[in-house]
């Protein structure tokens, strides 16, 4: 069975030129952001995510990234905002229950710093957007690092009187860390 | 003739007075809101903002108060009447500085930083920690309470000065 497995992954792999996409380990992986509601900084985390990784630092145009997130599982930074955030105005996670980042397009930018250009979905809505990363392997896989403002209002990320960004600042700093192992 | 307590004494005895009285019913008001809603969000803003006002003043009052002895209190007061009035005084002064510290180790624990006026971020005085934060918030709630009962027999104490002996205690503080 493995054995058929790992010649079909290979097989693929051959096939489209691409490195072999592998799942990140969630024990080790996070997705974390921070947003600032009235000057002040709160942290919070999506905690339930897939990420699957095909990267090659020798050769970044054939990578490949698929990463969905659970939006349900959103910790805000305390159990009320749990809830809100579920609601039409924030991501209105009954509609639209995933934000997902598919990237095939990647740019070394020196010093082990790479970007990601891709679509990002969330809320119905599809958009460009570039990520920069990091890769640090180590003895059993590599990590995969990053951080980058995103702005909700782009993607209708608190609507109607949460649209004033004196209350909630646009700019969400999202902070990932994916590990893959070999 | 009244010797009052010292202008700026008078001042932060007002100003700390009105400000306690105001972050307790922000904090009641806040408290009864349910779920997440911007007005919400906004008054505990407030409320945190008013408190560390509150603590800042109550510091200076302090150190005010060390270097400034206050005028004798009427010598026709029963010794025991003056310890009352002494100890109510000092429980004043460790309850003004426990309630706003425990609000803000409280925010601390639920991993809210303290950014007063939305301008200076202030320290956080622990870790984020759901399990405390609740004991955190039931302490300072029964510490608000007791600071505000104590206030109002603290200020029955001066009225009953003012109506009752006719004594100048109250006049001091005007
Ligand atoms: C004079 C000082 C203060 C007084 C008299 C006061 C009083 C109160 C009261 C009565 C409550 C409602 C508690 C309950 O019913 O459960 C409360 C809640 C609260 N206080 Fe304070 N407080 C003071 C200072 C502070 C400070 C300095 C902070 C933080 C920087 C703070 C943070 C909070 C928070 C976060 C809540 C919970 C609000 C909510 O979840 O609705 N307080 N306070």
């Amino acid at each position: 069975m493995r054995r058929t497995a790992l010649f079909l992954s290979l097989l693929a792999a051959g096939t489209l030129g691409q490195a072999q996409a592998a799942p990140a380990d969630p024990a080790k992986s996070s997705v974390k952001f921070v947003f600032t509601q009235m000057n002040v900084p709160v942290e919070g985390q999506f905690k339930k995510f897939s990420a699957d990784i095909a990267f090659d630092t020798a050769k970044p145009d054939t990578g490949k990234v698929n990463i969905a997130v659970d939006l349900a599982a959103t910790d805000a930074g305390s159990s009320d905002a749990n809830q809100a955030v579920q609601m039409k105005e924030w991501f209105n996670t009954s509609s639209y229950p995933k934000a997902t980042f598919s990237a095939n397009q990647f740019k070394p930018l020196g010093g082990g710093k790479f970007s990601a250009t891709g679509q990002f979905s969330v809320k119905g809505k599809t958009a460009n957007l570039t990520v920069p990363f990091t890769v640090k392997p180590d003895a059993k896989g590599s990590w995969y690092e990053g951080s980058f403002p995103l702005s909700r209002l782009a993607w209708k990320i608190g609507e109607g009187e949460w649209s004033d960004v004196g209350a909630v600042a646009d700019a969400v700093q999202v902070k990932f860390k994916l590990y893959v192992a070999k | 003739m009244t010797i009052k307590y010292t202008l700026p004494a008078r001042l932060l005895h007002w100003l700390v007075a009105l400000g306690i009285i105001a972050a307790f019913a922000l904090g009641l008001t806040t408290d009864s809101m349910e779920g997440f809603s911007m007005q919400k969000l906004k008054l505990i803003n407030y409320h945190k903002w008013l408190g560390i006002s509150v603590l800042a003043l109550v510091a200076i009052r302090l150190l005010w108060r060390l270097s400034h002895r206050p005028p004798e209190l009427p010598a026709q007061m029963q010794p025991w009447e003056k310890q009352v009035a002494h100890y109510t005084h000092m429980l004043l002064y460790v309850l003004m500085f426990a309630v706003p510290l425990g609000g803000w180790l409280y925010s601390s624990a639920k991993g809210f930083p303290v950014v007063w006026l939305g301008l200076v971020e202030l320290p956080n005085l622990m870790d984020k920690n759901e399990e405390l934060a609740g004991t955190i918030k039931f302490m300072h709630k029964i510490g608000a309470w007791t600071l505000v009962l104590l206030a109002v027999a603290h200020a029955a104490a001066a009225l009953k000065h003012h109506f009752i002996q006719k004594d100048d205690v109250l006049k001091r503080m005007l």
